[in-house]
């Protein structure tokens, strides 16, 4: 096994381009574990955490770029009061010791359908961002899972950041797991309004080959709320809102639960997400700054 | 591989490391710092906390290498000596494989937050998992060192 | 140190400061690092083994097969039917095939995948249910029955007012002590080994490895390096053997430490079980008969599965009054892995059935489900289904009545909203942490429902059915730098429990000493037996009891004068004093350079084996108590549970250090919690899928509730200082009180353990 350390980003691609087989780490969540139980024995890995952009975000034209080696602590204490989903999200990641050290870069990466950041990242629209020495492309985190630990990018190719709207209105996320903590999803979902555009994104995790969209659901509901008098749905609407996601579900029986469970939970969760996104105060629609409090 | 950085303050070396190696096998098998424990090596126990460059972490999911040039306290180095009397005397330790851990994290949890409630308490040691002492000694000690 | 304070830990210092040194953390110059070749298959014929490729692999020193084994190829704590390494056939997934010693532990990983086994794979027995039919294949040659125990107790065919059945399944639970199965064998010139190692029985284990490699038991030294807990996992042999026989083969130090994913395999597991029972009870309320067949699967090998179906059987019932019973426990062997030893032991499974019946009962007469059980409840006196009268304190309805009477916990939290995170954590003033699903916002009081459940339980202390249980203790007084010292020295293992302090604070009540030393145990002593069968306290605590009244006896003899015989004297801090508290002479004058230095074994009561028809025998010689109530809410709707709080009673006799019972109840609990709601083995066609702590789920801080605990030392008359045991009684009843209590918040018939989320909704 072969380590490479670049040092600054363009080190990184070019060794990259160089080593197309190096598989890049950073928390090490998922790369130290396959190697350290024997599943994986890559020729070459590759460090990137000495490299400073990554670690950085801004906004830039109005949209948050964030690099792919922000941590999940981070993510909840610098960027909660702007990306409230992907933040609840982040909070139900192993414990603090990975949250510290975990990427949303890391869970792209790694692809697998129970991520925890991609429910929140589809629901919200958001958008990748790849590099290599011949370039740099955006693609949408909607089309960029491609199958079970499986997604569009290039061999040469690493993931410098994604980018994503500050949350123009609610959004929630909701996980199952069979024990209250530090648990893998047996399945998750993801919601995310955009009253403005009178818009409502939704995110499936851990229930189909990759995650998915409710994309029936996103346009039946967005077509039945009351965005201008913002009366509360019906319990009909809801139910049926629950019933779309499900169905939009590819769930299978494992380890962790049953394809039948996971379609029931999701029903349950996107009704309840829905429900806690729309009785969210006026004064916090906007995804402007909160006071949180104090503390971890 | 070579692999240099400080530990618990002094410069540490380890030669011809396979670069497989992860930073907790470093730390114990090439530094001889056996503190830190080698209970599951996925990150899901938390036996292996340590702080890397300030930050607490699982010292099986660094790679050796990724602690070059860095800084890393160990439960043998960590200034805890209030957390540590605390579990002591709380009862907080029986077998005492998951306490290294604990001792770390604990003493990251007070540096944050000195006076935790019980829910920030068990939110922060969520990933430090005990099999003996059912956690209640542990709450304990976590509440007695904060005093 | 004295008997009923609480002490602290003398190995929490070094445990906080992470010097304590455990299995896993030895290291010896020149060492090697050993590796297992495991099949991947449940049940195969092996045709050939080459390890040639791999004996050729970088680093490699020895690559052993079973043809390398030169004493004994079986082993087993009960029966010896399992392979130290494989030879013929593979009888589970895992199961240990050749051996590999390298400089570094991953050249010793790639050399195990270079040794070439060619199997011939057969179908597995993968159901007990399935061993038992005819056609079966025979895996063992006395057949697939381990062992089958009758308990024939009573009218046979008696009749009842009142009759509920009902079918209850067990998952596979693992012991899961956080420290992995490690060790290191230090070859001597002589031929012989030094093996430092975790371990709950160390001349277990020295005669088994004595057996394994053909040398004399003083040619196989066994001392105790830290172990980073146990419950039942390191009762039998796992790289012991293997490491040995590297050491010898390769004349290096061999250390071998189990991953997680390997511990899994390479430790035996509680045995998973299907229980039919039928309860026959009058309109009173009064139990008229039992009727259960309990199967257990026992996995590819014996292990202690005759003795835990021994106990599934003998407390069937529970702690009631039963004048009628007629129990079939049957542990079968099958392709699954091995299960054997672990806390509660045998007594655990049939928990859960018989309280579930009991509650079952108190629907089906209209009662309250405590009243139910106090009217039926043992006390002392009350013949049990085993014919054995119940001695001592039996104080069932004492603990019952004690849970049921606690404080509640506040109620259930109304919705409250979360719209977000923050810094502190949500924003919104819910506490996510206390709803069921935590932090995963799954819930902000949607669906919840509260629910209470009761349950007790019971079992024996100490080893049962005539075996000769025993421990041995040596004590020591004599004088250093002018101040006397005891050394205690036995070989019983301290996993956690805090015996090292049972044994201190023992000698120190005897001998009126304050500087007592605990030395490591080892294989120079005699035996102490296992650290399981929550035995240690009674039987090495009474052995350490028996060898410092001798040391006492020959002081006071030595001190005794015509003014002041003996009989009156006693040793007081480091002082011999006189009936009046006046000091007769320092201890240190007294003794000058003189030794004192007595060994004694301790042989609690006998007990006698149960009846092959009928069950019947005063088989066991302590019985341990205690009672739980469990308050949840769970989402009813989503299926998930927190346990809001775990109340208990239980009779510890004398606590010997309160700190530490504290401590046994309080983690007892959580194991038993584990079972109720999250852990389990899952097994798929003999392999087991969830061999990492990712899937295998423990509970963590998150989970486990504050425990209420009325602790009672009621005192038995037999027992040193009165004592019970402790460590199993909190494992029992903790999980079927959690399952009573979802029962009663979602109305739902759960018959199966751990509850799953779709148990609850679908």
């Amino acid at each position: 096994m072969e380590f490479l350390q670049p040092a600054t980003w363009e080190e990184a691609l070019a060794m990259k381009a160089a080593h197309p087989e190096a598989v890049p780490i950073a928390g090490g969540t998922d790369v130290m574990v396959e190697i350290n139980l024997d599943h994986r024995r890559p020729e070459t890995v590759m460090d990137l955490t000495p490299i400073r952009e990554l670690t950085e975000w801004g906004t830039d034209d109005g949209v948050l770029r964030i690099g792919a080696g922000v941590s999940y602590t981070r993510l909840i204490d610098e960027l909660g009061d702007r990306l409230p989903g992907l933040a609840i999200a982040s909070r139900t990641v192993g414990s603090p010791q990975i949250r510290n050290r975990g990427t949303v870069g890391g869970n792209l990466g790694t692809a697998s359908p129970a991520g925890d950041a991609h429910p929140p990242l589809l629901a919200a629209d958001a958008e990748v961002e790849l590099a290599s020495t011949s370039g740099t492309r955006r693609v949408p985190v909607r089309e960029f899972f491609t199958g079970p630990k499986r997604h569009t990018m290039r061999q040469d190719e690493l993931i410098a950041a994604f980018l994503v709207e500050p949350a123009p209105g609610p959004q929630q996320f909701s996980k199952v797991g069979t024990r209250n903590a530090m648990v893998i999803a047996v399945c998750s979902f993801a919601l995310a309004l955009d009253p403005a555009r009178r818009r409502v994104g939704t995110g499936i995790g851990s229930a189909g080959p990759t995650p998915l969209r409710a994309v029936d659901a996103e346009a039946f509901i967005a077509g039945e709320l009351d965005w201008d008098g913002r009366r509360p749905p019906s319990d009909a609407t809801l139910s049926r809102f629950g019933e779309l996601v499900a169905a939009a579900a590819k769930p299978i029986d494992d380890v962790r639960g049953t394809a039948a469970y996971r379609r029931h939970a999701l029903a349950v969760m996107s009704r309840r997400c829905l429900a806690w996104a729309w009785a969210t105060p006026p004064h916090l629609w906007g995804g402007g700054a909160r006071s949180a409090p104090e503390g971890l | 591989m070579r692999i240099a950085c400080t530990v618990n303050g002094h410069t540490r070396v380890a030669e011809n490391v396979w670069a497989g190696e992860s930073l907790l096998y470093v730390l114990r098998e090439r530094f001889g710092l056996y503190g830190s424990k080698n209970a599951c090596e996925q990150g899901e126990c938390g036996s292996c906390s340590v702080y890397l460059d300030g930050s607490l972490v699982c010292a099986c999911l660094v790679l050796g290498g990724q602690a070059n040039g860095r800084e890393v306290v160990t439960v043998e180095g960590v200034d805890a000596a209030g957390v540590q009397q605390a579990f002591v005397d709380a009862g907080a330790v029986q077998c005492g494989f998951c306490t290294p851990g604990l001792i770390v994290a604990t003493h990251d949890l007070l540096r944050r937050v000195p006076q935790p409630s019980d829910a920030q308490i068990r939110e922060a040691l969520a990933g430090n998992v005990c099999r003996c002492t059912g956690y209640a000694k542990i709450i304990e000690a976590v509440n007695m060192a904060a005093r | 140190m004295r008997v009923g304070e609480s002490v602290q830990r003398v190995d929490g210092p070094s445990k906080v400061r992470g010097t304590f040194a455990y299995s896993s953390d030895l290291h010896a110059e020149h060492m090697l690092w050993g590796s297992t070749v495991r099949s991947p298959h449940p049940y195969a014929r092996i045709t050939s083994i080459d390890t040639s490729e791999a004996r050729a692999m970088p680093g490699v020193h020895a690559v052993l097969t079973h043809e390398d084994v030169p004493g004994m190829k079986l082993y087993g704590l009960e029966i010896q039917d399992q392979p130290v390494l494989a030879f013929d056939f593979v009888r589970y997934g895992g199961e240990a095939v050749a051996l590999v010693a390298a400089d570094h532990p991953e050249q010793a990983r790639r050399a195990t995948q270079k040794v070439r086994v060619e199997y011939e794979v057969l179908r597995p027995v993968t159901q007990a249910e399935d061993a038992l039919r005819p056609d079966a294949p025979r895996l063992h040659p006395d057949g697939n029955v381990t062992r089958h125990v009758k308990i024939r107790h009573g009218d046979q065919v008696a009749r009842a007012d009142v009759v509920v059945r009902g079918e209850y399944e067990i998952g596979m639970q693992d012991q899961a002590p956080l420290g992995p199965e490690s060790g290191l064998a230090v070859p001597d010139a002589e031929g012989g080994v030094d093996l430092y190692i975790a371990t709950q029985w160390l001349h277990v284990d020295q005669q088994q490895l004595a057996n394994i490699l053909a040398l004399q038991p003083e040619k196989v030294r066994l001392t105790m390096a830290g172990i980073g807990g146990a419950f039942g996992a390191r009762e039998d042999l796992s790289m012991q053997a293997h490491a040995c026989l590297l050491a010898l083969k390769t004349g290096r130090p061999v250390k071998i430490s189990y991953s997680r994913p390997e511990s899994f395999v390479g430790h035996v597991h509680r045995h998973p079980g299907r229980l039919s029972y039928e309860h026959g009870a009058n309109t009173d309320g009064m139990l008229v008969y039992v009727r259960a067949r309990i199967l257990l699967d026992g996995g590819a090998y014996a292990s202690s599965s005759t003795a835990v179906i021994a106990n599934a059987s003998c407390f069937a019932v529970g702690p009631y009054r039963c004048p009628n019973a007629t129990i079939d426990g049957i542990v079968a062997y099958s392709n699954n892995p091995p299960c054997g030893a672990m806390r509660g032991f045998g007594s655990v499974q049939n928990c859960y059935a018989h309280e579930a019946q009991m509650d079952k009962l108190a629907a089906a007469l209209g009662m309250d489900p405590v009243e139910l059980r106090i009217r039926n409840a043992m006390e002392t006196g009350t013949e049990m289904i085993t014919g054995q009268k119940i001695d001592g304190p039996v104080p069932v309805a004492e603990l019952l009545s004690r849970v049921s009477s606690m404080p509640l916990p506040a109620n259930v939290s109304r919705p409250l909203p979360v719209y977000g995170e923050g810094k502190g954590g949500a924003v919104g003033p819910a506490d996510l942490t206390a709803m069921p699903g935590g932090v995963s916002n799954t819930t902000h009081g949607e669906g919840v429902k509260r629910g209470i459940g009761y349950a007790v339980g019971f079992k024996n202390i100490g080893y049962s059915e005539g075996f000769d249980d025993h421990s041995t203790a040596r004590v020591r007084l004599s004088v250093i730098d002018g101040r006397p010292r005891v050394e205690v020295h036995t070989a019983a293992a301290e996993v956690g429990q805090g015996t090292v302090m049972v044994q201190a604070q023992i000698a120190g009540s005897e001998l009126g000493v304050n500087d007592i030393v605990v030395l490591n145990a080892d294989t120079r002593v005699g035996s102490a037996g296992s650290s399981s069968a929550s035995r240690q306290t009674y039987i090495t605590g009474g052995a350490v009891k028996a060898a410092a009244e001798a040391v006492c006896q020959r002081v006071l003899g030595l001190a005794q004068s015509e003014l002041h015989p003996a009989s009156e004297l006693r040793i007081e801090n480091d002082n011999v004093v006189g009936g009046d508290g006046r000091q007769i002479v320092p201890l240190a004058t007294l003794l000058g350079d003189a030794v004192i230095e007595e060994t004694r074994e301790f042989h609690p009561r006998a007990t006698h084996r149960l009846d092959p028809e009928t069950g019947q025998a005063d088989a066991h010689m302590q019985y341990a108590f205690a009672a739980h109530r469990a308050v949840v809410d769970v989402d009813t709707e989503l299926g998930l549970v927190k346990v809001v709080e775990l109340a208990t009673a239980q009779d510890v006799g004398k606590a010997i250090n309160p700190l530490a019972v504290q401590g046994q109840l309080e983690g007892g609990a959580a194991q038993g919690l584990g079972l109720a709601v999250m852990e389990e083995i899952q097994v798929q066609d003999g392999v087991i899928r969830n061999a990492s702590f990712t899937d295998y789920l423990l509970p963590t801080i998150l989970d486990m509730p504050p425990l209420r605990m009325d602790i009672l030392e009621l005192g038995d008359p037999n027992s040193p200082y009165g004592l019970k045991g402790v460590g199993e009684p909190p494992t029992i009843s903790s999980g079927p009180a959690i399952v009573a209590a979802i029962r009663a918040a979602t109305g739902r018939d759960i018959r199966r353990v751990p509850v799953r989320p779709h148990d609850l909704t679908l």
